[in-house]
Parts: C-alpha cells; structure tokens; sequence
C-alpha cells in the first residue's frame, strides 16, 4: 500500500483501485470534495462546488457497483469540468457576470461522455470570460491562483482546470483551448494538458469563442490519464456538424511506444525571441535530450509565417467572437438591464454590465474587422494569411514526425502584471496559437521548474489525427523526466 | 492606424453595447494599438491565396428530416428574465 | 415624358420539411408559442446547427424546375443583427456562394411568353414572431415566439425583367405554381409560406441606367402586390414629373389606405458583417445527387399545358386552369382515359367542379359516366347537373342514380316519334302557324314534348324530329 495520499493518485489509478474495490467511489469523492473545501478558499480553481449532487453520484456509483455494473472507465471517480461545458440543471457561468446564474437546459456531449464513463462531477472550474485570457484574470468570478505560487496565475483560460488538477482537487478535468487555453494552464501549473485535432472533439454544448478553433481536451497529471480521457471524450457526435466522424484510436496504447527513429522537428521561429526565457529554453532542451537520449531525430524545420500568427488569430477568433455572443442580449436567458425604456437601451446596457473589459475589447475588434469596408483588409486577409500558417505545418511534417517547442515563453507571471496592457498579454499565447489556426492537435508536458519553483512545460505538434503521435513523445518525455505533478500546497 | 472616436461609437452601436464616454476614449486606445499591431498582415501578398473559410475540408453533413420534439418547454423559458404566455417579454422598440 | 418600370421581386418561399433546417423541431403550423422549440433554434450558449437534407433537396429541385445551374459548392455565411425574434442575434442564410445561379421562369403575358430571369436560389432560416402588446409604435412591450425560427426558406431573386404590375402578378403565380407542383412549397400566401417583396424603379424611355429603387414590402396577396405596385409606379412617376427625386428606401403597402408608406424608421444602413459561419462546412452538391433529383421532377406547368393543348385538343386558355393545380390536371387525364370523346367537356365539368375534385370528394370515373352519357344522350345537361350533386351527397355511384331517378331520357327516334306524332295531332292551329312562317312555335312543340314525356325526351333530338315532321 503506497504513501501516496488518495488526492494524489493518478486519474487511472483511482479508477483501477475503485474497481478492484481498493476503496469506494464514496470514499474518493469525499477525498476531494475535503481537498476542494480545504484549499479552494486559497487557490479558487472552482466556481461551482457540487457537494451534494458529488456525494449522491458517488452512492449511486457504489450501489451499481455493488450490483456488478460499472458504468465505465472512470467509474465513481471525479473528474471536474471547465464552466463553459453545460451541465443540465448546474449553473453554467462560462466566467460572465451575463449568465451568472444561467441554468442549461441540456448537457454537452463532453458533460455526457464524462458521466457516461462513469465519473462523478465535483464542480465547475474558473476561467477566464468567455474563455477570453491567458491568465484567468478576467473571470467575473475572481481570479484563480497557481498552485505553486499563490502570487501568480495559473495560467488560461483553463486556468481553473489547471490549478484544480495541480492542487489534487479533482483526478483530472476537462478544459477547451482557443489559441493555447488548455496547453498554456497545464505548463504553468505543471501538469499535462492536450488539445486535440480540431474536429475530434465535439463542440456541442460548449460554449462557443471562436468557432473554427475552439476544442476540448484534457488536462491531467500524467500523459496515460490524458491519453484515456481523451480516449473517453473524442469521437463522432452528429449534433455538431464539425465534428469528423474518423474512429478513436487507443491512445494509451501509443503512451509506452518507443521513440526511436522518430523525427522531432525543432521549429527555428520559436527559439528566436527575446520573448523566450532562458530557464524556458534550457528546461525544453532538456525534453528533447530525453528524445534524442532514447533514439529520436533532431531535423530543423522552418514555419516561415509564424510572426504573422498572433495578427491572424486577434481577427480571426475576435470576429467569431462578436457574432457567438451576440446572443447574449437579454431576451432569453443571462443578465438582463433593468429599468431601459427600450429595446436597444436594454440590449446595449444588459451587454454592457454583463460583459467584462477583455470580452468587450475583442467584440469591438471583432465587429469592426468584420464590417463594411474593413472585412477585406482584415478579417478576410486573416484567412488568407491562416492558410498560409497551415500550408507551413504541412510542410514542416513532411519532414517531421512531431514538433517540438516552448508551450510558453516564462513561467507564470504574478496576478495584474500583465494586465494593463492587452497586447502584452496576448503574446503569452505565441506558441500556442499557431496551431489552433492549423487545427492540428498539441500537448504539453511538463519538462521542468525555473530557479524559483515554478513549473515549465514543452509542446510537442503534430499532423492532425496523430494524437497517439504526441503520446507517444510526451511519454518518452515523461519517463525521462519524472516530475512531481501536486503543488506543495496545503489547507 | 488610429480608430476614430465616431468608429468606436459605430462599432459599439452595432454590437450593442452601450458605452460611456471615458470609456470609449479608452477603448480608443487600446483598439488602436491592437490595429495597429494586426497590420503588419499587409506585408503579405496573399493575392493567390485561398481563404480558410471552413477549418475541416469536407463537405457538410445532414440530418434526416425527422422531428424530434425536445418536449420540455419549461425549461427553455425558466432562464427568461421576463416572460408572458410561454413567451419571452422585451421592452417595446422604439423607432428613433 | 414616357416612362418605362422595372420590377424585380423576390419570394421567399417556407419549404415543406417536417423539421426545421438545422434542428429536429416540428414547423408544423398552428402550435402553442414555444411549443416547437429547442435549445438549437432558441440560440442557446453552445448549439450547434445540422443541415436538413430534406431542405436541400427542395432547393435543387426548385433550381432544376427554374432551369437555374445547381452549384456544387455553395457556402452558408451569418447575417448578424439583433432583434428579439432571431435568437443567436444572427441569421443563417449564403451570402456570396448560394445553392443556385442563373434560371428562368416563362410567363404568358398579352397573348405571348416571355422570359423572367432568376438571379439566384439561396437557403436561409427564419425568424420568429413579434407580437406587441397594443399598438405597434405605442406598445409597451412585445412577446416573442420562436417557434418559426428556424424553419427553412428559400430566397429566390428575379432579374429586374419585369416592365408591368400584369408581369409580377403573372410571374408570381408561374412561380407559385412550380413551387406547388414540386411539394416543396404550399403557397399560402395570406398565411406567409409564400411571401413577396418588389423593387420597382421607373427611368425615361429609351435610357439606359436605371432608376432609383425603391423596396416594397408587406403584400400579402397576388392583387396587393398588383396594386402595389400600380400605386408606387404612378407616385414615382409624379413624383419625378413634378420635379423630385425618388429615394432608395423601403416602403410598406397599407392595403386599406390603398398607398405605400415610407418605412420612416431610421434605417441605419444594416450592416449585417456577413462572413462564412465556422458551424458549418460547405454544402457540397455532386452531379448525380442533383440527377437523381431531376429524374423525380414532375412535368411543370408550362409543358403541362402545351401538352394538354396537343394532346387533348382544349383550348389553352383551359389548359391553363387546369394546369394552376396539378391534383386537378391528374384528375382530368384521368377522367377522360375512362372516357375520352369529349375532352373539353371533360375540361369544362372538371373547371366547374374544381372544389369537390381537390377535396376529393369527387372521383374520375362519375365524370367521365357524366360526360360520356351527354355524349350519347342518355341524359340531359340539366340531368347530369342534378346528378354530380346526387353523388356528392349520397356517395352513391353515378349511373346507379341516374337510373334510380329515372333520369335517362329519351333519345331513341321511334319513341320520339310516338311522342311528337301526339303533340303534332293535338295542337293543329299551332302546326298550321308554324307552316305558315312562326318558326318560334318549335320551341311550343318542344316544350310539348318535353311535358308529354315528363322531361325525359332529349330536347336536341326532339327538335330535329320536329323538323322533320313539320315540313310540310
């Protein structure tokens, strides 16, 4: 029996020890909904704690078990969800003061999927609004802190799922990634995360950013725990027409294979800036010595159009934006104005409470590139410009397999440091975004921790639907370079 | 490329979203700085290029013309902030 | 100064799926408010649309009936505005790549055809319902019912060819009718299925440019749009001889003060930011969808009536009537395969009893016996009249009425000549006046007859015995 603390386990540890009947589904919800009660109140990775409804699927999951019926994989375990999932019946904020108290009449297919692997839901996690963020600062809910260092963030705008899996309050969750909202979190936190091809993954009941870049993925401590709940989570869902119906491969399957011969292509682009810090470099160099220490290939690759990414992605996504939440006008669900004296009053003012500054910045950005007389010049050049970001992935893995890069270019930075000023902020994503422009799928793997403790991880990029292309590297990485994946935090 | 402040006020109008004046000035800004960051696109030829309109490549599926009633009314209107006769209520439209 | 119109007019058109265009909710008419919705056409944070097939496939066939070229990609792109009936606050329409391009629909028009463009066919969503409480500019508030949104439409523009008010109406109704006959519209116009908007613009004689257009909307009948458009014409029209200038606008039809009025709400030129929507991938149409589709058209109208013309000998003009209703036209073709020597009595008796064929309540077989047993005289016009109206009644078929009434009439000569010999022997002066030059006596003789055999003598008959036997 090992002195790991329950909380800790690994996501298909807890899973394997609830089926063995090591102990009950009781027993761990409990575990974590304490871990959450002692320590959320510092890190505050959660906007919805589900106690009750926790305690009573945990029993049920127990009582079914009792009976020989194990819903799936995940049975009794908790395992949280980002609050822009639509849980049926649990409030679903996505961040915003505009739907604080919203009440989805229906669940995602990621919520559906979670449930029906068998786990229980302990709550909804932080985020930046409307996923718009690199640091969770921008929740209407207060920020979340990092784990590792309270004084900083965790990183997002999954940085509620992020700190919640660091801070071993709950066995994994489920994130979405934009332009890096899911990579960038698990490597501040020191913790895995993936976002996946775009398409594997059902949007349905996700609530949408940027159409043609948002997608879910998971964020875990260890690249198996990622690998089964994407197992779980991707797949076919005719309710979302960008959804691609290709099968689901086993990808723990691909967590042990070698990696020998593998070609890991170092992008030339990403290790120029002076953006980069050099604890970030030289912990990444360090996972590609673990690559090329069990027989993988260096080649250098070039992604010519990767200054341009930044540009493309602060039209493209901005624009989606303004037209997914216009919506959000107070006629049918979500805060709405009192006292106007008219629609357009009501409409203008319910939008302008219930929307935060970042969240109302990239509306207007987004209106403006998509309107008369500037559609051409910006939103329409982004698009150009955006195939042209992907005709050099495609070219780059004709020569690699994978690629590999700094997630992001510092550790976590401190709560308001970058704040003031929304450019600055946004280039924390550099890494990140180009490949949700792309589509193709990325991981991050932590790969170290700076001189003052705090995590590093490395992105490896792949073609899309080669996921188990990333596993398997992120694995080798992770073998080689053992971590500790809970913050040293307590209550 | 400064954004005017008559822009900021198009914009916002037709977006919906009501804006007081200090606000407006500063969102002037940092609009500004943001447009002026995204031109450097211009220095692209993209003449030749095709948009990418659609981030998968197929064509789009369909569904059967088959009605399911989603059956539960009540909760499409339980998050209404005013409602009448099964209907959603808003303030009249004022024509200016 | 002469002036020419020119006219274009655009239809919307609901098609006739069971669900709605991107979710599995009912269009069916008539339900309680918010009955048939869902999350998906309610916008609710984190739907997603799904194309209806069904929908796609009236489109096609609508571009193939109107000869228009059927793309085999074309785009769906958002319409972004906010009104509290389009609930995603943005409509799903194509923009730039629509479903269809370039086609044509003839008309009949001063006795010749002539072609009317269409532009384009593109499908979109619609929206919901407003209601407002009390009068619209001072209401107080409105309710929205979102049970239309969603359900599919279909846009089809016209070319500007249209130089008369006749040519609208006559167009609209062609179009009308190819919708019907495909199924993928019912056409009701007064209950929205079928709706018309105009751009109508006038220009001198002989120039080229055109006018200003001015949009008309809310005409909800063919006559409104007639008249509509008669009304807008003669206004731009004074309005340019007394100096004016016609200004682009929209201008609502108020059918009861008979004029159309400026839609004076500030129209901030919509900027409506279409860009592709990113929930859905192109709509990819390959050739052998769209011929399987062309080989389940039915013949349209046009042909319908020449080949009825050829076929049958009617006039056109009934041609026409018969083909406005293609459930009619079936039911003529099939009355007069059971019985086929008279086919424009055949037409006739069909036009006359339109209502009770597309109720059918009326079957081929009793028109075709009635026609039949005029032909051969079996029975009288008025007879066959009284007859039609037995079966609707009684459900009972034709020929068993008409012998249970008796109703056979006389037409075979020797009895005939029993009876007029009769009538003849009892009214001499009358013979001797008619002789002498009163030919308006034979109707006296006929009317005679007609008592003699308590109306069962054929008239027709009756009156050539007559003459026979009154030549002295």
């Amino acid at each position: 029996m090992s002195n790991v603390p329950v909380h800790e386990w690994t996501l298909l540890e807890a899973a394997r020890k609830v089926r063995e009947k090591e102990i009950s589904s009781r027993e761990l919800t409990g575990a974590i909904l304490a871990r959450i009660e002692a320590l959320d109140p510092k890190v505050h990775a959660y906007i919805t704690v589900l106690p009750e409804a926790a305690a009573a699927q945990a029993a049920a999951c127990d009582e079914e078990q009792a009976k020989g019926a194990l819903r799936g994989p995940f049975h009794g375990v908790p395992i949280g969800l980002k609050d822009i999932f639509c849980t049926r019946g649990v409030r679903t904020t996505c961040g915003s003061r505009i739907l604080r108290d919203f009440l989805p009449p229906y669940d995602a297919c990621v919520t559906e999927k979670v449930l029906a692997a068998g786990a229980v839901v302990p709550g909804k996690h932080n985020m930046d609004e409307f996923a718009m963020g690199s640091s969770t600062e921008t929740s209407f809910f207060g920020a979340t802190r990092n784990p590792w260092d309270v004084s900083r963030i965790p990183g997002g705008s999954s940085g509620g799922t992020a700190a919640a899996v660091a801070a071993a309050m709950c066995f994994a969750g489920v994130g979405t990634d934009t332009g890096g909202s899911i990579r960038q979190p698990a490597s501040l936190c020191g913790v895995v995360g993936v976002k996946p091809t775009y398409g594997r993954v059902s949007r349905y009941g996700m609530i949408a950013f940027a159409s043609s870049l948002d997608q879910g993925g998971p964020i875990t401590r260890t690249v198996a725990d990622a690998a089964a709940l994407l197992g779980v989570i991707a797949g076919y869902d005719r309710r979302d027409s960008t959804c691609v119906d290709i099968p689901v491969p086993d990808y723990l399957a691909a967590v042990e294979r070698p990696v020998k011969g593998l070609r890991v292509g170092l992008p030339k682009e990403y290790y120029g800036g002076d953006g980069l810090s050099p604890e970030v470099r030289a912990a990444v160099e360090k996972a590609l010595k673990a690559l090329t220490d069990q027989g993988a290939v260096v080649v250098e690759v070039s992604l010519p159009h990767t200054e341009y990414a930044l540009s493309t992605y602060y039209l493209i996504a901005p624009a989606e934006a303004s037209s997914n939440l216009a919506r959000y006008d107070g006629v049918r669900y979500g805060h709405r104005a009192e006292g106007a004296s008219g629609l357009i009053e009501m409409m203008s003012r319910t939008r302008a409470e219930g929307f935060g500054d970042e969240v109302k910045r990239r509306i207007m950005i987004g209106t403006y590139a998509l309107s008369a007389g500037y559609y051409d010049a910006f939103y329409g050049k982004a698009q150009k410009v955006r195939t042209l970001i992907r005709g050099d992935f495609a070219k780059a893995f004709e020569a690699a397999d994978v690629l590999l890069t700094p997630t992001a270019p510092t550790p976590a930075f401190r709560l308001g440091e970058k704040t003031g000023d929304p450019l600055t902020m946004y280039l924390s994503d550099i890494y990140t975004i180009p490949c949700n422009l792309a589509g193709i799928p990325g991981i991050s793997v932590p790969c170290g921790f700076s001189t003052e403790g705090l995590p590093i991880g490395a992105q490896l990029l792949s073609k899309s639907f080669r996921e188990e292309t990333l596993f398997t590297a992120a694995g080798a990485i992770e073998r080689a370079l053992p971590s500790r994946r809970v913050a040293p935090l307590e209550g | 490329m400064a954004i005017t402040r008559e822009e900021v006020l198009h914009v916002a109008r037709l977006a919906r979203l009501a804006l007081p004046e200090a606000e407006a000035e500063r969102l002037r800004g940092q609009l500004s700085a943001i447009l002026d960051y995204v031109k450097q696109l211009d220095r692209l030829d993209t003449r030749d290029v095709v948009p990418t309109s659609h981030a998968v490549e197929t064509g789009t599926p369909f569904r059967d013309d088959v009605v399911e009633p989603f059956g539960d009314r009540e909760a499409l209107l339980a998050n209404a902030p005013d409602r009448q006769n099964d209907c959603f209520r808003v303030p009249r439209i004022i024509e200016d | 100064m002469a002036f020419e119109t020119v006219i274009g007019l655009e239809v919307h058109a609901q098609l006739s799926t069971r669900s709605k265009i991107f979710c599995a909710c009912s269009t069916a008419f008539g339900a309680s408010p918010n009955e048939n919705t869902c999350p998906v056409c309610t916008g609710m944070p984190g739907v997603l649309p799904v194309l209806n097939r069904k929908a796609v496939e009236c489109a096609i066939r609508t571009a193939l009936a109107t000869s228009c070229a059927v793309q085999p990609r074309s785009v769906f792109a958002r319409k972004n505005y906010f009104y509290p009936d389009l609930p995603k606050a943005y409509q799903i329409s194509q923009y730039e790549l629509p479903i269809a391009l370039g086609g044509h629909v003839d008309i009949e028009v001063d006795g010749g055809t002539k072609r009317i463009g269409i532009t384009r066919i593109h499908m979109e969503e619609d929206a919901g319902k407003l209601v407002h409480e009390g009068e619209f500019a001072g209401a107080q508030a409105s309710l929205a019912d979102l049970n239309r949104c969603s359900v599919p439409l279909m846009e089809i523009v016209s070319e500007p060819d249209m130089r008369t008010p006749e040519e609208g109406g006559a167009y609209l109704r062609r179009l009308h009718d190819i919708l019907v006959y495909l199924g993928v519209c019912d056409g009701n116009m007064e209950e929205g299925s079928f709706r018309c908007d105009a751009n109508v613009s006038v220009r001198p004689v002989g120039q080229a440019a055109f006018g200003t257009k001015v949009e008309l909307k809310n005409m909800n009948s063919y006559r409104n749009v007639e008249k509509a458009l008669e009304h807008e014409i003669r206004r731009q029209v004074e309005l340019i001889e007394d100096g004016g200038e016609v200004v682009q606008e929209t201008r609502l039809w108020d059918v009861n003060a008979g004029v159309t009025v400026s839609m004076r709400r500030k129209e901030e030129a919509h900027d409506y930011r279409y860009f592709p929507d990113p929930d859905l991938l192109p709509l990819i149409v390959d050739e052998s969808w769209v011929e399987e589709l062309r080989a389940t058209l039915p013949e349209m109208p046009a042909e319908k009536i020449a080949r009825l013309g050829a076929q049958y000998g009617i006039p056109r003009y009934d041609a026409g009537i018969l083909a406005s209703t293609r459930a009619l036209a079936d039911f003529f073709e099939a009355s007069a395969a059971i019985y086929g020597g008279n086919p424009k009595t055949t037409a006739n008796e069909c036009v006359h009893w339109k209502d009770a064929v597309l109720a059918g309540t009326l079957s081929p077989e009793t028109i075709a016996h009635a026609v039949e047993d005029r032909e051969r005289g079996t029975i009288s016009a008025t007879a066959s009249k009284k007859l039609v109206e037995l079966v609707l009644s009684t459900g009972k078929p034709f020929r068993t009425l008409r012998d249970e009434q008796g109703l056979t009439q006389v037409s075979d000569t020797s009895a005939l000549d029993i009876l007029v010999d009769k009538v003849l022997a009892a009214s001499p002066k009358e013979v001797e006046g008619y002789r002498a030059g009163k030919a308006g006596l034979l109707s006296f003789f006929v009317g005679q007859v007609m008592k003699e055999s308590r109306g069962k003598a054929n008239p027709k008959m009756v009156q050539e015995v007559l003459k026979k036997k009154l030549v002295p």
